[in-house]
Protein backbone atom coordinates (compact mmCIF):
# COMPACT_ATOMS: atom_id res chain seq x y z
CA UNK A 1 0.00 0.00 0.00
CA UNK A 2 2.97 2.13 0.53
CA UNK A 3 3.96 1.46 -3.47
CA UNK A 4 2.91 4.57 -5.83
CA UNK A 5 1.79 3.23 -8.92
CA UNK A 6 2.71 5.57 -12.16
CA UNK A 7 -0.59 6.19 -14.05
CA UNK A 8 -1.91 8.20 -17.31
CA UNK A 9 -4.13 10.15 -17.39
CA UNK A 10 -6.83 9.60 -20.12
CA UNK A 11 -9.92 11.58 -19.48
CA UNK A 12 -10.90 14.07 -17.02
CA UNK A 13 -14.31 12.95 -15.58
CA UNK A 14 -16.39 15.91 -15.01
CA UNK A 15 -18.83 14.32 -12.05
CA UNK A 16 -18.18 16.68 -9.34
CA UNK A 17 -16.21 13.90 -7.50
CA UNK A 18 -12.89 14.53 -8.79
CA UNK A 19 -12.23 11.40 -10.57
CA UNK A 20 -10.20 10.96 -14.00
CA UNK A 21 -9.64 7.48 -15.91
CA UNK A 22 -6.27 6.64 -15.66
CA UNK A 23 -4.45 4.04 -17.67
CA UNK A 24 -2.55 1.80 -15.24
CA UNK A 25 -0.28 -0.91 -16.36
CA UNK A 26 -2.58 -1.24 -19.37
CA UNK A 27 -5.92 -1.06 -17.63
CA UNK A 28 -7.98 1.62 -17.27
CA UNK A 29 -8.95 2.77 -13.61
CA UNK A 30 -11.09 5.79 -12.20
CA UNK A 31 -8.07 7.77 -9.66
CA UNK A 32 -9.18 10.34 -7.69
CA UNK A 33 -7.58 13.40 -8.23
CA UNK A 34 -9.54 15.74 -5.37
CA UNK A 35 -5.37 16.03 -3.72
CA UNK A 36 -3.83 17.60 -7.16
CA UNK A 37 -6.13 20.52 -6.70
CA UNK A 38 -3.77 23.04 -7.33
CA UNK A 39 -2.22 21.53 -10.61
CA UNK A 40 -3.83 21.60 -13.52
CA UNK A 41 -4.11 18.24 -14.97
CA UNK A 42 -4.88 17.28 -18.80
CA UNK A 43 -4.79 13.89 -20.55
CA UNK A 44 -1.56 12.93 -21.40
CA UNK A 45 -0.17 13.87 -17.51
CA UNK A 46 1.63 11.08 -15.64
CA UNK A 47 0.81 10.56 -11.89
CA UNK A 48 1.85 8.50 -8.84
CA UNK A 49 -1.40 6.95 -7.47
CA UNK A 50 -1.34 5.99 -3.75
CA UNK A 51 -4.34 3.83 -2.58
CA UNK A 52 -6.66 5.01 -5.48
CA UNK A 53 -5.72 8.86 -5.10
CA UNK A 54 -3.46 10.43 -7.66
CA UNK A 55 -0.47 12.13 -4.55
CA UNK A 56 1.92 13.80 -6.99
CA UNK A 57 2.12 15.21 -10.65
CA UNK A 58 5.50 13.42 -12.51
CA UNK A 59 6.78 13.17 -15.49
CA UNK A 60 6.64 10.57 -18.03
CA UNK A 61 10.93 9.80 -17.32
CA UNK A 62 9.94 9.48 -14.03
CA UNK A 63 7.17 7.44 -14.47
CA UNK A 64 9.26 4.88 -16.21
CA UNK A 65 11.87 4.83 -13.41
CA UNK A 66 9.01 4.20 -10.90
CA UNK A 67 7.62 1.31 -13.16
CA UNK A 68 11.01 -0.32 -13.02
CA UNK A 69 10.91 0.29 -9.56
CA UNK A 70 8.33 -1.53 -9.08
CA UNK A 71 8.58 -4.59 -11.63
CA UNK A 72 12.07 -4.95 -9.32
CA UNK A 73 9.79 -5.25 -6.07
CA UNK A 74 8.52 -8.13 -7.30
CA UNK A 75 5.31 -10.22 -5.84
CA UNK A 76 4.44 -6.80 -3.57
CA UNK A 77 3.71 -4.82 -7.23
CA UNK A 78 2.01 -7.94 -8.51
CA UNK A 79 -0.32 -7.98 -5.49
CA UNK A 80 -0.50 -4.67 -5.46
CA UNK A 81 -1.73 -4.66 -9.38
CA UNK A 82 -4.52 -7.40 -8.29
CA UNK A 83 -5.91 -5.08 -5.53
CA UNK A 84 -6.12 -1.97 -7.89
CA UNK A 85 -7.84 -4.72 -10.37
CA UNK A 86 -10.45 -5.45 -7.73
CA UNK A 87 -11.16 -1.57 -7.08
CA UNK A 88 -13.80 0.24 -8.33
CA UNK A 89 -14.44 3.50 -6.53
CA UNK A 90 -16.40 5.32 -9.52
CA UNK B 1 30.41 -4.13 -8.18
CA UNK B 2 28.60 -7.38 -8.65
CA UNK B 3 25.56 -6.16 -9.48
CA UNK B 4 26.94 -3.33 -11.83
CA UNK B 5 24.88 -4.83 -15.10
CA UNK B 6 21.35 -3.93 -13.61
CA UNK B 7 22.02 -0.21 -13.10
CA UNK B 8 20.86 1.58 -16.41
CA UNK B 9 23.69 3.74 -15.31
CA UNK B 10 26.75 1.97 -14.32
CA UNK B 11 29.23 4.12 -15.21
CA UNK B 12 27.73 7.00 -13.03
CA UNK B 13 27.06 4.41 -10.25
CA UNK B 14 31.09 3.73 -10.44
CA UNK B 15 31.56 7.05 -10.49
CA UNK B 16 29.67 7.74 -7.63
CA UNK B 17 30.94 5.11 -5.20
CA UNK B 18 34.78 7.01 -6.06
CA UNK B 19 33.37 9.69 -5.40
CA UNK B 20 32.00 9.14 -1.84
CA UNK B 21 34.89 7.16 -1.14
CA UNK B 22 36.93 9.90 -1.43
CA UNK B 23 34.90 11.83 0.95
CA UNK B 24 35.47 9.30 3.65
CA UNK B 25 37.91 10.54 6.38
CA UNK B 26 40.39 7.69 7.40
CA UNK B 27 39.56 6.12 10.32
CA UNK B 28 35.85 7.49 10.89
CA UNK B 29 32.78 5.79 10.71
CA UNK B 30 29.92 6.87 9.45
CA UNK B 31 26.46 5.39 10.11
CA UNK B 32 23.11 6.89 8.00
CA UNK B 33 19.61 5.89 8.48
CA UNK B 34 17.18 5.62 5.53
CA UNK B 35 14.24 6.00 7.08
CA UNK B 36 11.82 4.40 4.56
CA UNK B 37 11.03 1.00 3.77
CA UNK B 38 11.01 1.83 -0.01
CA UNK B 39 14.65 2.74 0.16
CA UNK B 40 15.36 -0.65 2.55
CA UNK B 41 14.08 -2.50 -0.49
CA UNK B 42 16.32 -0.63 -2.98
CA UNK B 43 19.85 -1.23 -0.80
CA UNK B 44 19.18 -4.80 -0.72
CA UNK B 45 17.72 -5.41 -3.97
CA UNK B 46 20.57 -3.94 -5.39
CA UNK B 47 23.52 -4.99 -3.07
CA UNK B 48 24.19 -0.73 -2.74
CA UNK B 49 26.19 -2.00 0.64
CA UNK B 50 28.63 -3.45 -1.69
CA UNK B 51 29.19 0.21 -3.13
CA UNK B 52 29.89 1.73 -0.12
CA UNK B 53 33.75 1.75 1.86
CA UNK B 54 33.43 -0.32 5.03
CA UNK B 55 33.16 2.49 7.27
CA UNK B 56 29.66 3.64 5.63
CA UNK B 57 26.42 1.47 6.63
CA UNK B 58 23.31 2.23 6.35
CA UNK B 59 20.93 1.43 8.89
CA UNK B 60 16.94 0.67 8.74
CA UNK B 61 14.33 2.70 10.00
CA UNK B 62 10.56 2.74 11.47
CA UNK B 63 9.14 4.28 7.77
CA UNK B 64 7.09 0.60 7.09
CA UNK B 65 3.42 1.40 8.45
CA UNK B 66 2.66 -1.97 8.57
CA UNK B 67 5.58 -2.59 10.97
CA UNK B 68 4.94 -0.25 13.88
CA UNK B 69 1.46 -1.27 14.43
CA UNK B 70 0.96 -2.85 17.69
CA UNK B 71 -0.70 -6.01 18.53
CA UNK B 72 -2.97 -4.59 20.77
CA UNK B 73 -4.68 -2.29 17.67
CA UNK B 74 -4.99 -5.84 15.96
CA UNK B 75 -6.84 -6.75 18.44
CA UNK B 76 -8.56 -4.48 18.83
CA UNK B 77 -9.68 -4.07 14.87
CA UNK B 78 -10.60 -7.98 15.32
CA UNK B 79 -12.80 -7.09 18.59
CA UNK B 80 -14.66 -4.28 15.91
CA UNK B 81 -14.59 -7.10 13.31
CA UNK B 82 -16.76 -9.31 15.35
CA UNK B 83 -19.44 -7.49 15.61
CA UNK B 84 -22.15 -9.54 13.74
CA UNK B 85 -23.13 -6.40 12.01
CA UNK B 86 -19.55 -5.02 10.69
CA UNK B 87 -18.00 -5.55 7.29
CA UNK B 88 -13.91 -4.70 8.25
CA UNK B 89 -12.03 -3.70 5.47
CA UNK B 90 -8.23 -3.45 5.17
CA UNK B 91 -5.19 -3.23 3.38
CA UNK B 92 -3.79 -6.55 2.09
CA UNK B 93 -0.81 -5.55 3.82
CA UNK B 94 -2.28 -5.60 6.80
CA UNK B 95 -3.73 -9.19 6.86
CA UNK B 96 -1.48 -10.98 8.07
CA UNK B 97 0.46 -8.87 10.72
CA UNK B 98 -0.28 -11.36 13.81
CA UNK B 99 -1.95 -9.23 16.89
CA UNK B 100 -2.44 -11.03 20.24
CA UNK B 101 -4.93 -13.37 19.24
CA UNK B 102 -3.92 -14.50 15.54
CA UNK B 103 -4.03 -11.73 12.23
CA UNK B 104 -7.18 -11.00 10.20
CA UNK B 105 -6.78 -13.77 7.92
CA UNK B 106 -7.02 -15.90 11.43
CA UNK B 107 -10.18 -13.84 12.23
CA UNK B 108 -11.87 -13.97 8.65
CA UNK B 109 -11.43 -18.09 8.85
CA UNK B 110 -13.05 -17.79 12.13
CA UNK B 111 -16.53 -16.66 10.46
CA UNK B 112 -15.81 -12.59 10.77
CA UNK B 113 -16.37 -10.34 7.94
CA UNK B 114 -13.22 -9.19 7.10
CA UNK B 115 -12.22 -7.61 2.90
CA UNK B 116 -9.33 -6.66 1.32
CA UNK B 117 -9.90 -3.39 -0.43
CA UNK B 118 -6.70 -1.35 -2.58
CA UNK B 119 -8.17 2.03 -1.99
CA UNK B 120 -10.33 3.39 1.46
CA UNK B 121 -12.83 4.64 -1.58
CA UNK B 122 -13.20 0.84 -1.99
CA UNK B 123 -14.60 0.57 1.37
CA UNK B 124 -16.96 3.97 0.88
CA UNK B 125 -18.26 1.98 -1.94
CA UNK B 126 -18.40 -1.31 0.27
CA UNK B 127 -20.81 0.85 2.44
CA UNK B 128 -22.67 2.56 0.21
CA UNK B 129 -23.90 -0.88 -0.96
CA UNK B 130 -24.44 -2.76 2.23
CA UNK B 131 -26.76 -0.37 3.82
CA UNK B 132 -27.95 -2.81 6.74
CA UNK B 133 -24.24 -3.49 7.46
CA UNK B 134 -21.92 -1.25 9.51
CA UNK B 135 -18.46 -0.69 6.90
CA UNK B 136 -15.48 0.11 9.00
CA UNK B 137 -11.55 0.93 7.24
CA UNK B 138 -8.73 -0.27 9.24
CA UNK B 139 -6.96 3.14 8.39
CA UNK B 140 -3.33 2.67 8.45
CA UNK B 141 0.24 4.59 7.19
CA UNK B 142 2.27 7.62 7.61
CA UNK B 143 1.10 10.59 5.64
CA UNK B 144 1.35 9.07 2.62
CA UNK B 145 -1.83 7.18 3.20
CA UNK B 146 -3.29 9.71 5.96
CA UNK B 147 -4.80 12.19 3.02
CA UNK B 148 -6.55 9.73 1.99
CA UNK B 149 -8.43 8.34 4.67
CA UNK B 150 -9.23 12.00 4.96
CA UNK B 151 -11.04 12.55 1.82
CA UNK B 152 -12.81 9.73 1.87
CA UNK B 153 -14.27 10.56 5.45
CA UNK B 154 -15.20 13.69 4.12
CA UNK B 155 -16.62 12.50 1.05
CA UNK B 156 -18.81 9.99 3.40
CA UNK B 157 -19.72 12.99 5.41
CA UNK B 158 -20.74 14.92 1.96
CA UNK B 159 -22.91 11.66 1.16
CA UNK B 160 -24.41 11.36 4.76
CA UNK B 161 -23.20 7.98 5.17
CA UNK B 162 -24.05 6.86 8.77
CA UNK B 163 -22.94 3.29 8.36
CA UNK B 164 -18.93 4.21 7.15
CA UNK B 165 -16.08 4.52 10.15
CA UNK B 166 -12.37 4.37 10.48
CA UNK B 167 -10.47 2.46 12.69
CA UNK B 168 -7.89 5.40 12.80
CA UNK B 169 -4.28 4.05 13.27
CA UNK B 170 -2.50 6.33 11.11
CA UNK B 171 1.26 7.48 12.46
CA UNK B 172 3.56 10.33 11.69
CA UNK B 173 6.88 10.35 10.69
CA UNK B 174 8.58 12.97 12.44
CA UNK B 175 8.32 11.88 16.34
CA UNK B 176 9.50 8.52 15.24
CA UNK B 177 12.53 9.94 13.42
CA UNK B 178 12.70 11.96 17.49
CA UNK B 179 12.16 9.20 19.45
CA UNK B 180 15.10 7.16 17.11
CA UNK B 181 17.22 10.39 17.85
CA UNK B 182 16.53 10.46 21.67
CA UNK B 183 17.89 6.81 22.05
CA UNK B 184 20.97 6.13 23.04
CA UNK B 185 21.13 3.10 21.87
CA UNK B 186 22.49 4.32 17.85
CA UNK B 187 24.52 7.29 17.25
CA UNK B 188 23.66 8.03 13.71
CA UNK B 189 25.53 10.84 11.45
CA UNK B 190 22.49 11.70 8.90
CA UNK B 191 19.65 10.37 6.91
CA UNK B 192 17.80 9.63 4.16
CA UNK B 193 14.95 11.13 3.94
CA UNK B 194 11.76 9.07 3.02
CA UNK B 195 10.30 10.02 -0.71
CA UNK B 196 6.70 9.32 -0.56
CA UNK B 197 5.84 10.78 2.96
CA UNK B 198 7.87 13.99 2.09
CA UNK B 199 5.56 14.33 -1.16
CA UNK B 200 3.14 14.85 1.30
CA UNK B 201 4.90 16.89 4.18
CA UNK B 202 7.64 18.72 1.79
CA UNK B 203 10.91 18.90 3.47
CA UNK B 204 10.43 21.63 6.32
CA UNK B 205 9.12 19.69 8.50
CA UNK B 206 12.94 17.95 8.78
CA UNK B 207 14.41 21.34 9.90
CA UNK B 208 14.62 20.51 13.41
CA UNK B 209 16.90 17.65 12.18
CA UNK B 210 20.13 19.43 11.00
CA UNK B 211 18.77 22.66 12.97
CA UNK B 212 18.76 21.32 16.65
CA UNK B 213 20.08 17.70 16.22
CA UNK B 214 22.95 18.87 14.36
CA UNK B 215 22.08 16.19 11.58
CA UNK B 216 21.99 16.23 8.29
CA UNK B 217 19.00 15.03 5.69
CA UNK B 218 18.83 14.12 1.93
CA UNK B 219 15.45 13.34 1.06
CA UNK B 220 15.96 10.33 -1.70
CA UNK B 221 14.43 8.61 -4.71
CA UNK B 222 14.26 5.07 -4.91
CA UNK B 223 16.46 4.34 -7.62
CA UNK B 224 19.97 2.50 -6.60
CA UNK B 225 21.30 5.85 -8.35
CA UNK B 226 19.19 8.29 -6.19
CA UNK B 227 20.50 6.47 -2.82
CA UNK B 228 23.77 6.37 -3.64
CA UNK B 229 23.77 9.98 -4.69
CA UNK B 230 22.04 10.67 -1.30
CA UNK B 231 24.98 9.18 0.55
CA UNK B 232 27.08 11.54 -1.37
CA UNK B 233 25.44 14.33 -0.97
CA UNK B 234 25.00 13.47 3.02
CA UNK B 235 28.97 12.92 3.42
CA UNK B 236 29.59 16.27 1.34
CA UNK B 237 28.05 17.85 4.09
CA UNK B 238 29.71 16.60 6.72
CA UNK B 239 33.15 17.35 4.75
CA UNK B 240 32.12 20.76 4.14
CA UNK B 241 30.86 21.50 7.95
CA UNK B 242 27.38 21.97 6.91
CA UNK B 243 24.39 20.49 8.13
CA UNK B 244 21.09 21.01 6.08
CA UNK B 245 18.14 19.43 4.49
CA UNK B 246 18.49 18.82 1.74
CA UNK B 247 16.16 17.27 -1.97
CA UNK B 248 17.21 14.76 -4.01
CA UNK B 249 14.25 14.05 -5.00
CA UNK B 250 12.64 17.28 -5.91
CA UNK B 251 11.31 15.61 -9.65
CA UNK B 252 8.35 13.92 -7.56
CA UNK B 253 8.93 15.82 -4.21
CA UNK B 254 8.15 20.02 -3.90
CA UNK B 255 9.62 21.73 -0.88
CA UNK B 256 6.72 23.00 0.97
CA UNK B 257 4.62 19.34 0.08
CA UNK B 258 1.51 18.87 -0.80
CA UNK B 259 -0.60 21.75 0.79
CA UNK B 260 -4.30 20.15 -0.21
CA UNK B 261 -3.47 17.07 1.12
CA UNK B 262 -1.81 18.53 4.48
CA UNK B 263 -5.18 20.81 4.62
CA UNK B 264 -7.67 17.82 4.62
CA UNK B 265 -5.41 15.62 7.07
CA UNK B 266 -6.04 18.98 9.41
CA UNK B 267 -9.42 19.71 8.49
CA UNK B 268 -10.25 15.71 9.67
CA UNK B 269 -7.65 14.45 11.99
CA UNK B 270 -5.37 16.07 15.14
CA UNK B 271 -2.47 14.66 17.13
CA UNK B 272 -3.72 11.95 19.63
CA UNK B 273 -1.72 12.50 22.73
CA UNK B 274 0.60 9.45 22.91
CA UNK B 275 0.04 6.06 20.59
CA UNK B 276 2.07 2.74 21.19
CA UNK B 277 4.39 1.90 18.43
CA UNK B 278 5.49 -2.04 17.61
CA UNK B 279 8.84 -2.47 19.35
CA UNK B 280 9.57 1.51 19.89
CA UNK B 281 6.82 2.03 22.87
CA UNK B 282 4.61 5.09 23.54
CA UNK B 283 5.47 7.87 21.64
CA UNK B 284 3.54 11.29 22.22
CA UNK B 285 2.22 12.93 19.19
CA UNK B 286 2.92 10.29 17.20
CA UNK B 287 -0.43 9.40 15.57
CA UNK B 288 -3.83 10.74 13.85
CA UNK B 289 -6.77 10.49 15.48
CA UNK B 290 -10.26 11.72 13.90
CA UNK B 291 -11.46 14.71 15.17
CA UNK B 292 -14.41 15.23 17.07
CA UNK B 293 -16.42 17.37 14.34
CA UNK B 294 -16.10 13.47 12.57
CA UNK B 295 -16.56 11.39 15.52
CA UNK B 296 -20.04 9.77 13.44
CA UNK B 297 -16.70 8.60 11.10
CA UNK B 298 -15.00 6.93 14.06
CA UNK B 299 -14.98 3.51 14.64
CA UNK B 300 -13.18 4.20 17.98
CA UNK B 301 -16.53 6.20 19.36
CA UNK B 302 -18.63 4.03 17.59
CA UNK B 303 -17.39 0.68 19.13
CA UNK B 304 -16.53 -0.51 21.98
CA UNK B 305 -12.46 -0.56 21.26
CA UNK B 306 -11.11 -2.81 24.03
CA UNK B 307 -8.18 -1.30 23.79
CA UNK B 308 -5.87 -3.75 25.49
CA UNK B 309 -2.30 -3.57 25.36
CA UNK B 310 -0.37 -7.08 24.29
CA UNK B 311 2.96 -7.16 24.72
CA UNK B 312 5.57 -8.43 21.57
CA UNK B 313 6.29 -11.98 21.79
CA UNK B 314 10.00 -12.44 23.57
CA UNK B 315 11.67 -13.83 20.92
CA UNK B 316 10.89 -10.97 18.72
CA UNK B 317 13.62 -7.85 18.16
CA UNK B 318 11.52 -5.68 15.96
CA UNK B 319 11.77 -2.87 18.20
CA UNK B 320 15.83 -2.79 17.89
CA UNK B 321 15.39 -3.61 14.07
CA UNK B 322 12.78 -0.80 13.34
CA UNK B 323 15.29 1.74 15.80
CA UNK B 324 18.55 0.10 13.33
CA UNK B 325 19.99 -1.22 16.35
CA UNK B 326 19.84 -4.61 14.83
CA UNK B 327 20.37 -5.96 11.40
CA UNK B 328 17.42 -8.42 10.24
CA UNK B 329 19.67 -11.12 10.64
CA UNK B 330 20.99 -10.77 13.89
CA UNK B 331 17.02 -11.47 15.53
CA UNK B 332 17.64 -14.80 16.71
CA UNK B 333 14.36 -16.11 15.07
CA UNK B 334 15.27 -14.54 11.41
CA UNK B 335 14.79 -16.94 8.49
CA UNK B 336 14.04 -20.26 10.95
CA UNK B 337 11.07 -19.43 13.42
CA UNK B 338 10.05 -15.72 11.58
CA UNK B 339 9.86 -16.39 7.91
CA UNK B 340 7.66 -14.23 5.62
CA UNK B 341 5.37 -17.61 5.81
CA UNK B 342 5.00 -17.56 9.59
CA UNK B 343 5.93 -13.94 10.90
CA UNK B 344 6.50 -13.41 14.33
CA UNK B 345 7.17 -9.92 13.73
CA UNK B 346 5.91 -7.18 11.64
CA UNK B 347 8.66 -6.32 10.00
CA UNK B 348 8.86 -9.80 8.42
CA UNK B 349 4.80 -9.74 7.10
CA UNK B 350 5.38 -5.97 4.75
CA UNK B 351 7.24 -6.28 1.90
CA UNK B 352 8.69 -2.84 3.00
CA UNK B 353 9.65 -4.48 6.10
CA UNK B 354 13.22 -4.76 6.42
CA UNK B 355 13.43 -8.72 7.53
CA UNK B 356 11.37 -9.15 4.42
CA UNK B 357 13.09 -7.14 2.08
CA UNK B 358 16.15 -9.10 3.70
CA UNK B 359 14.55 -12.40 3.75
CA UNK B 360 13.95 -12.53 0.16
CA UNK B 361 16.95 -10.32 -1.11
CA UNK B 362 19.81 -10.21 0.53
CA UNK B 363 20.55 -13.98 1.09
CA UNK B 364 23.77 -13.47 -0.57
CA UNK B 365 24.75 -10.69 1.21
CA UNK B 366 23.72 -12.20 4.26
CA UNK B 367 25.70 -15.65 3.51
CA UNK B 368 28.47 -13.24 2.55
CA UNK B 369 27.97 -11.38 6.31
CA UNK B 370 27.90 -15.52 7.68
CA UNK B 371 31.13 -16.38 6.10
CA UNK B 372 32.73 -13.06 6.90
CA UNK B 373 31.93 -13.69 10.92
CA UNK B 374 32.58 -17.56 10.78
CA UNK B 375 36.51 -16.67 9.02
S1 LIG C 1 13.08 -11.73 12.28
FE1 LIG C 1 10.90 -11.59 12.79
S2 LIG C 1 10.84 -11.29 14.99
FE2 LIG C 1 12.95 -10.90 14.35
S3 LIG C 1 13.01 -8.69 14.06
FE3 LIG C 1 12.49 -9.58 12.07
S4 LIG C 1 10.25 -9.63 11.99
FE4 LIG C 1 10.85 -9.24 14.12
Amino acid sequence: MCLGIPGEVVELLDDGRDLAMVSVAGVRRAVNIGLLHEEKLAPGDWILIHVGFALSKIDEREAQAALDWLQGVGDAYTDELEALATSDIT
Amino acid sequence: MRFVDEFRDAATARALATKIAGLCEPGRQYKFMEVCGGHTHTIYKHGLEDYLPETVSLVHGPGCPVCVIPMGRVDDAIAIAEHPDVIMTSFGDMMRVPGGRGSFFDSKAAGTDIRMVYSPLDSLKIARNNPDKQVVFMAIGFETTAPSTAMTVLRAAQEKLDNFSIFCNHVTIIPAIKAILDSPDLRLDGFIGPGHVSTVIGCKPYDFISAQEGKPLVCAGFEPLDILQSVYQLLLQLKEGRCEVENQYSRVVPWDGNPKALEVIGEVMELRPYFEWRGLGFISHSALQVREKYASFDAEKIFNVPGVRVADPKACQCGEVLKGVLKPWECKVFGTACTPETPIGTCMVSSEGACAAYYNFGRFSRERVKEATHT
